[in-house]
């Protein structure tokens, strides 16, 4: 779409995803689109064709939000996770676990905004749980802050030539 | 996955991944490509290996290391539905801020769409 709205995914650590994007909106706007249920289940839905039949979300500290996809071929996909921090309209902070895990443990989510000249740049960030990535062989001190850039990593794996899914995401 | 993250997080091991898509090649060539002493690289080649991400075969007295794409592979699936999703969220996020932005500047009944709570 459009050259300054787009998606910006990157690794900074070994344990995060962060995804960073500009909204054309002020940023109470985007909070309350982030935040509120009725709001939610209109954009966070997923690939093509799901919906967002339960949104529940009680956004206060200790307060739990519960999500459940259901996809065109009646496949569901839930999660759900307790606020650690809510400060409208500039951050909240949530864990997030899936019922049918694809990554290990639990995760905490950050929703920080930035509002500047009318737009709004949402940070999105995911720390997973470092669990798995502290096992074996990997006890060696690990090298901080090394960044990745997934533009990169997917150059690379272009041009390895590994296959291109087409379908992808249908299951949980 | 997260194994192949963490090996692919380190800068000297995705430089050693970018070389072997060229081919399989002996700890040597990797030492000079790299400018490292052999003990560094043969401990990334250690966990590049635990990580699944390298095979090794033992050529007379060479070690040779060659990429093994599956964990590659299962990352490319992983990180192409994350974006593809999140891409598709934003827009239908773009088109809601839209409207809410809009009957923010508006009379009531559109305001009250987007402010019901």
């Amino acid at each position: 779409m459009n050259n300054t709205n787009t998606l910006k995914v990157t690794t900074p650590s070994d344990r995060e995803i962060v995804m960073t994007r500009v909204f054309d909106a002020p940023r109470h706007l985007v909070f309350e689109a982030l935040s509120k249920p009725e709001l939610v289940k209109q954009w966070l839905l997923g690939p093509p064709g799901w919906t967002m039949p339960v949104c529940e979300v009680d956004l206060r500290v200790g307060g739990a939000y519960r999500f459940l996809w259901r996809g065109p071929d009646g496949a569901e996909m839930g999660s759900r996770g307790v606020f650690r921090e809510v400060v409208p309209p500039e951050r909240f902070v949530a864990t997030e676990r899936f019922d049918d895990p694809w990554y290990p443990g639990e995760a905490v989510v950050t929703n920080a905004l930035i509002e500047k000249n009318g737009k709004t740049t949402l940070t999105l960030t995911v720390l997973y749980e470092s669990r798995e990535a502290r096992d074996g062989v990997l006890k060696t001190p690990m090298d901080k802050g090394v960044g990745m850039s997934y533009d990169r990593l997917e150059q690379l794996l272009a041009s390895l030539g590994a296959p291109q899914l087409k379908k992808e995401a249908s299951e949980s | 996955m997260l194994a192949t993250l963490k090996a692919l997080a380190e800068p000297h091991r995705l430089h050693i991944v970018e070389f072997l898509r060229d081919g399989p090649q002996p700890v040597g060539a990797m030492v000079r490509r790299l400018r490292l002493r052999q003990p560094q690289v043969s401990k990334h080649l250690r966990v590049l290996s635990h990580a699944g991400l390298v095979d090794v075969r033992v050529d007379a007295q060479r070690r040779i290391y060659a990429l093994r794409p599956a964990p590659l592979q299962e990352l490319e699936v992983w990180l192409e539905r994350y974006r593809r999703i999140w891409e598709g969220n934003f827009q239908r996020l773009d088109a809601l801020l839209e409207q809410m932005n809009a009957a923010e500047h508006k009379p009531k009944e559109k305001k009250r769409a987007a402010k019901s709570r």
